[in-house]
């Protein structure tokens, strides 16, 4: 099958006061579909890096990305924000929910920009909130709840459009054990009953364990 | 855009002290600015309140008040006899050839003296102005040293009341009645019979003259024929209440001149407040702003976000402050008419031009706060933005 995500000899450096510091060195490497992938690295190794660049957040200096059969580096801005609304799902690891939002608010977010009616959108808000567990807690605002409440309420943010791959950035990095535990097996439901295609960076093995496919980078480049 | 309003105006309440004291800022400055625009619209308002449409006043070719005009005995009689002007039904003409003069009072309450204008008229003076009435005792008697005060000048100076009498022009004048005259700057007048306060004046000649015309299409027809009489040549004529307009715009020009200077200064002030207070917003959110954007809301969704924030600040003090000034209405100021040279008495009088311009004002200020850190916002990059966490 083709892969949902392929990329190709990526290149991508930062620059600090005129001085070049290569992130991400001649990259290649192909996401198939319906795969829950554990990107792992030391810090500062670049991950955070590649996957903004495959959520298209940030661009490349060289090289493919191809989403779905979108190069997506190639798109405008305009056209990436789009992009991104209709094909990515983010999942962080400090939730960044919108504090003056209510739970099924900030749920809400993503759909405001698609054409769907008030009504649809309560419908999808509810279900995607259903899943995560958290019906009960739709006009709660990010402050009433837990740590682990607020993440599971990202991610109901990050599939409530249906997305064509979710992107989760560290996702326990700021969790307890236990909330920790919660969210990965979410992720793992989402992976094996929904069929969402789940590209994970950690740096905790406990929590790679969960994913089906492990990739390791090391000073910007995939062992 | 698509970011909702709630968003905008939770956020505010989220900060409600900083909110409410940038609206405090710029509602201050909206009060001033109303405050003043309301003032030289009452000023302007009682002065021609003062005049008629079908009125017409005869004056001194370029004779900025009646105080420096002349109109002689020969050119009044002339000018009474013109068919545009209303007969009564004795066939007399509805004119009143008047003289005016002005004398000094003591103001209640204080020591100080005050400027009044005196008012010589004739019998039909009252008829041709009906906002004028009596409303205690009675006018005065023809061919005597009667008087009768306008309502605000029985309320501000002291000895006018009925029965008590005034010294000018070497005699001592009798009160015997008070008229009120709806607000105009009659009120602020003191009346009697034109040739007795001739004969105290010493005066030969009348200042000006008050007419009826038989309708109010029938004025050019009349300055026609003034402009074509040779004896009228050093005489003009006006409509009544361009003429009270045009004495009062010195006075309004001045207040808003000085008030508008007053305001924009503050108004300086109001913008840097609301702009401090936008950009400690933005900075504040940056991570929230960097998510919006992740989540595919553009840049133009974030800068109408933030300006609809800094409009939603200053509509709301601009409101508040429009709302404060307009409990100025129930003050009446009183102050030197500089067209007149007497005092007038005068109110705040709110018109709804004054009250869009005042919002607009404050919107405007919102706008120029709010923009520049509204820009910094849209224009965050994602990834900086983000990584603010
Ligand atoms: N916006 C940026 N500007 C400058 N340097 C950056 C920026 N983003 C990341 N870097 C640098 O790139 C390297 C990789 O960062 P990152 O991808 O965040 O690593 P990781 O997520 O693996 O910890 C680090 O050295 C980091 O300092
Ligand atoms: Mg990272």
């Amino acid at each position: 099958m083709e892969p949902i995500i392929a990329i190709r000899d990526l290149s991508k450096s930062y620059y600090r006061e005129s001085l070049e510091i290569p992130v991400l060195q001649n990259i290649s490497m192909d996401i198939a579909r319906g795969e829950f992938l554990a990107l792992m690295g030391p810090s500062g190794s670049g991950k955070t890096t590649l996957l903004n660049l495959i959520a298209g957040i940030d661009r490349p200096d060289a090289g493919s990305i191809l989403v779905n059969g979108t190069d997506v580096p190639t798109l405008n801005e305009s056209e990436l924000a789009e992009w991104r609304a209709q094909n990515v799902g983010f999942v962080f690891q400090f939730y960044n929910l919108l504090p003056v939002l209510t739970a099924f608010e900030n749920v809400e977010l993503p759909l405001l920009l698609t054409p769907l009616t008030k009504k649809q959108r309560r419908e999808h808000v509810e279900a995607a909130l259903g899943v995560v567990g958290l019906g009960d807690r739709m006009n709660h605002t990010p402050k009433q709840l837990s740590g682990g409440q607020e993440q599971r309420v990202a991610i109901a943010r990050a599939i409530v459009t249906d997305p064509t791959i979710i992107v989760a950035d560290e996702p326990t990095g700021d969790l307890d054990k236990r909330s920790a535990e919660e969210i990965l097996a979410l992720l793992e439901r989402l992976n094996s009953a929904f069929e969402k295609t789940i590209v994970m960076v950690t740096h905790d093995p406990r929590a790679a364990d969960r994913a089906h496919v492990q990739r390791h980078l090391e000073k910007g480049e995939l062992l | 855009m698509k970011i909702p309003l709630s968003y905008s105006y939770r956020n505010l309440w989220q900060r409600r002290l900083t909110s409410v004291l940038t609206m405090g800022g710029i509602g201050l400055v909206v009060f001033v600015f109303a405050a003043v625009l309301m003032l030289a619209n009452g000023l302007r308002e009682t002065l021609v309140a003062t005049g008629r449409e079908d009125n017409v006043v005869v004056v001194r070719k370029s004779a900025q008040s009646e105080m420096m005009s002349a109109v002689s005995r020969e050119s009044a009689s002339v000018i009474a006899s013109f068919p545009e002007v209303e007969t009564m039904a004795s066939g007399t003409a509805l004119s009143s050839s008047e003289v005016s003069v002005i004398i000094n009072l003591l103001k209640i309450g204080s020591n100080d003296m005050g400027n009044v204008t005196v008012r010589g008229v004739a019998p039909e003076g009252l008829m041709i102005r009906p906002q004028v009435r009596i409303v205690e005792g009675r006018s005065f008697q023809t061919g005597t040293s009667e008087i009768i005060v306008g309502a605000s000048i029985h309320g501000r100076f002291q000895g006018c009341s009925i029965g008590q009498t005034l010294r000018f022009g070497g005699r001592d004048w009798t009160i015997t009645g008070v008229f009120d005259g709806q607000k105009s700057g009659y009120d602020s007048e003191v009346w009697g019979d034109s040739d007795q306060l001739m004969q105290a004046f010493n005066r030969p000649v009348f200042s000006s003259m008050a007419l009826r015309l038989r309708s109010v299409g029938d004025f050019d027809a009349f300055k026609a024929r003034m402009a074509s009489e040779p004896r009228l040549q050093q005489l003009e004529t006006k409509r009544e209440k361009l003429f009270f307009a045009e004495q009062s715009e010195t006075m309004a020009a001045f207040i808003r001149i000085l008030g508008l200077v007053i305001t924009i200064i503050f108004s300086f002030g109001a913008v840097i407040g609301a702009m401090i207070t936008m950009y400690a917003s933005v900075a504040n959110r940056t991570a929230e702003i960097g998510t919006l954007r992740a989540l595919g809301f553009k840049r133009r969704s974030i800068l109408s976000a933030f300006l609809f924030e800094a409009l939603f600040l200053s509509g709301i003090g601009g409101g508040v402050g429009l709302l404060l000034s307009s409990g100025l209405q129930f003050i009446t100021i009183s102050t030197i008419n500089f067209g007149s040279f007497s005092e007038v008495a005068f109110g705040f009088t709110l018109s709804p031009s004054i009250a869009l311009n005042s919002m607009l004002f404050s919107l405007f200020m919102g706008v120029v706060g709010g923009f520049i850190p509204a820009v910094r916002a849209s224009r965050m990059n994602i990834i900086t933005a983000l990584r603010s966490t």
